[in-house]
């Protein structure tokens, strides 16, 4: 699998719908005017949030605390932070097992992500789901389940809500390359562009499902076929942060204007494997290593200096204080009690209705209107 | 009071939900203009505008996914399955995903699925099915089955308002046939209350959907004294009403027309011997399908579904013992 500079749009060829509406562009225009300097300092500081969270909790799988299996999205971090960085505070998420910036972004702390990991009470679910199985209600996330094309139809289902409310909110999923090769995928593309929901789907496609390549899951890459479900695709580095934030913000902006969803597929690779159990060694040595050198914090911190007007010491400053952070959340986590058995038993129905909650929004757009 | 059919009032629940509640809205296939397979939803779109009454691509995991992500966002949603047999197609979304979702991160996912169930009319092997046990195994899932006309508003109206996933089992056989003094305007039967159907002494028929029926006639057929109760909830599960009649008759029947093994019938019959043991004056029996798919040719399809003659016989047999 090939990596992908920058944006590369892909239009619908033409409306297939027999009653010939005119096709709309996605207006994709990358714009670095966008992102004031408190921004990108935001997104240097959620992807190094995520890495240093994850790292931690590979240290506290290795250690024993974590029970189960550990997945992470090394490598990955430009794609959840960029993308979940132009949602407003009432839009609303599913997120996956590779995204943990967006968990961050929404205003989720790694104490409790932390402690979900660790099976502790102090975790978004309390025990009763491991891993990345989560989402924080009270930021409008609605946790995955382990079939991950999943969420694609749930998350259509919240687009659907606002739809039919006639509110200018915008749901936002992701998945992999692997779910891409699943019905249940092709019913929520499929769903999206005949009610023109306002929904903005992020394929991260990072070479694998599993040990299994892009070849033998699918023929047709999955941008190619948004054209052919009647909305845009657009095709992004997903190791750069900016490219992501872009491209989520030129669908975003598609889906409030009432123009129906989007594909955004980020070409990047797992760095890790599925798990912490796999060492995969079915992607070549050649390949992780082109990769390594296109790391998406290391580039950003690269770029903030060179083209932004950070120092060298600034950048060294915010990595080190996010760092510090996650020291001490991690000890926030481990001094979460285990859940008390009897709660195993409680919570199967439920016995009245909390509202979701909103995310936090941190880009300087929504706090100047 | 208005005399309806079983068909009209789940219409008339569903319609007298949409009119007092805009969150409420329904999605299936064909079931606009069209009205529905059964024509449940005749009219509908008409009254309440395509956007709530959802014409779905056939697609049953879009249907129940979507149903979730627009639940957790504040709607109602009422999905219609075109024949029960088809939540196949559609239950990863219900089990995995709605069922699971407020256990594992304390949000409600309010939604209906209406399930057209039952055979003997000749649908075969997927459009016959009696899926509830199915659903019984995936904790999460509330299960209602109504066999009168007033039951199927008012239980449609409880399983709408209620918090959880309600999958509602809408008998195809009961649509036309059974019909009924239905209250009017708003109605509701709470869930996990059954209905003492028929009162007796002798023995009891534990029964659901077109069981109720098939056990009522049996009974009057054979004027004994056969006490018939309509479960109405398979989950929650009106265990109280269950024992008050098992050890009230001594003799309990359990009949249902779905497969027998794993079924209501094996946890009806499990729960009455461990908590009424000592008041049985005989063993738990079962009447139900038989463990096979449901044959298209009527001669195949009469000889596993029960009868009204094969209810006559259980009962004669429990009676006699």
């Amino acid at each position: 699998m090939k990596p992908v500079d920058g944006v590369v749009v892909r239009e619908p060829a033409r409306d297939r719908r027999s009653h010939g509406v005119e096709r709309e562009d996605v207006a994709f225009v990358a714009d670095p005017g966008h992102l004031k300097k408190a921004d990108r300092e935001n997104l240097l500081r959620y992807m190094t949030m995520m890495r240093a969270a994850e790292e931690r909790a590979i240290t506290l799988y290795r250690q024993g605390k974590i029970p189960g299996s550990f997945y992470d999205g090394c490598g990955q971090e430009a794609i959840s932070v960029g993308s979940s960085y132009v949602l407003g505070p009432k839009d609303r998420m599913c997120i996956l097992h590779r995204d943990l910036g967006a968990h961050f972004v929404r205003g989720l702390t790694p104490d409790r992500y932390l402690a979900n990991y660790m099976g502790r009470s102090g975790g978004p679910t309390g025990g009763k789901d491991g891993n990345m199985h989560f989402g924080d209600p009270e930021l409008g996330c609605i946790g995955m389940v382990s079939m991950l094309p999943d969420m694609a139809l749930v998350a259509s289902g919240m687009a659907m809500a606002f739809k039919l409310r006639g509110e200018q909110r915008v749901a936002m999923t992701y998945f992999g390359d692997g779910s891409t090769a699943n019905g249940q995928w092709h019913e929520a593309m499929n769903w999206a562009a005949v009610q023109k929901l306002p929904i903005v789907f992020i394929l991260e496609n990072n070479g694998f499902a599993y040990s299994t390549p892009n070849e033998l899951e699918f023929v047709v890459d999955p941008i190619e076929r948004a054209a052919t479900y009647g909305f845009p695709g657009l095709l992004v580095d997903g190791n750069d942060v900016e490219a992501v934030f872009d491209a989520s913000r030129a669908a975003a902006d598609r889906a409030r204007r009432g123009d129906g969803p989007t594909l955004i597929e980020c070409r990047t690779m797992r760095m890790h494997g599925h798990g912490a159990h796999d060492d995969m060694r079915y992607v070549p040595t050649e390949l992780r290593e082109e990769w390594a050198d296109r790391d998406p914090i290391e580039r950003y911190a690269d770029r903030l200096v060179a083209e932004h007007g950070f120092s060298a010491d600034e950048v060294e400053r915010i990595r080190d204080e996010v760092k510090t952070y996650v020291d001490e959340c991690a000890k926030t986590a481990l001094e979460s009690p285990m859940p008390d058995p009897t709660e195993a038993h409680r919570g199967v129905f439920a016995e009245d209705i909390t509202p979701l909650g909103d995310g936090e929004a941190l880009w300087s757009h929504w706090s100047e209107g | 009071m208005a005399e309806l059919t079983y068909l009209e009032a789940i219409s008339d629940g569903l319609r007298e939900e949409m009119r007092r509640d805009e969150s409420v809205f329904c999605l299936g296939e064909d079931i606009g203009h069209f009205g529905g397979a059964f024509k449940v939803t005749d009219g509908f779109i008409e009254e309440f505008g395509a956007d709530r009454v959802v014409v779905t691509p056939l697609a049953e995991n879009a249907i129940i996914g979507t149903a979730v992500g627009a639940a957790v966002e504040g709607m109602r949603p009422v999905c219609e399955m075109q024949f029960a047999d088809f939540i196949a197609c559609g239950f990863d979304q219900l089990v995995n995903v709605a069922a699971k979702l407020h256990y594992r991160q304390g949000v409600a996912a309010p939604l209906v699925v209406r399930l057209p169930s039952g055979g003997g009319f000749s649908g075969g092997p997927f459009h016959s099915q009696n899926p509830e046990a199915w659903f019984l195994q995936s904790p999460g899932l509330k299960v209602v089955a109504p066999a009168t006309a007033d039951d199927a508003k008012g239980l449609l109206a409880a399983a709408i308002r209620d918090p959880n996933p309600v999958c509602y089992l809408e008998h195809k056989g009961l649509y036309r046939y059974v019909k009924g003094e239905v209250p009017e305007g708003e109605y509701v039967v709470e869930l996990g209350k059954a209905r003492v159907a028929r009162e007796g002494e002798e023995m009891t028929v534990i029964t659901y959907g077109s069981g109720v029926h098939l056990a009522l006639d049996a009974a009057e057929a054979l004027d004994e004294s056969i006490e018939v109760i309509d479960l109405r909830s398979l989950c929650p599960l009106d265990t109280e009403t269950i024992l008050t009649s098992a050890r009230k008759t001594g003799k309990v029947l359990v009949a249902h027309e779905a497969t027998q093994s794993c079924g209501v019938g094996a946890e009806v019959a499990a729960l009455v011997a461990a908590e009424a043991f000592e008041d049985l004056d005989a063993p738990v029996r079962r009447l139900t399908a038989a463990d096979v798919p449901i044959p298209f040719s009527p001669p195949l399809e009469q000889a596993i579904l029960p009868q009204l003659d094969d209810m006559k016989e259980a009962c004669r047999e429990l009676l006699a013992y």
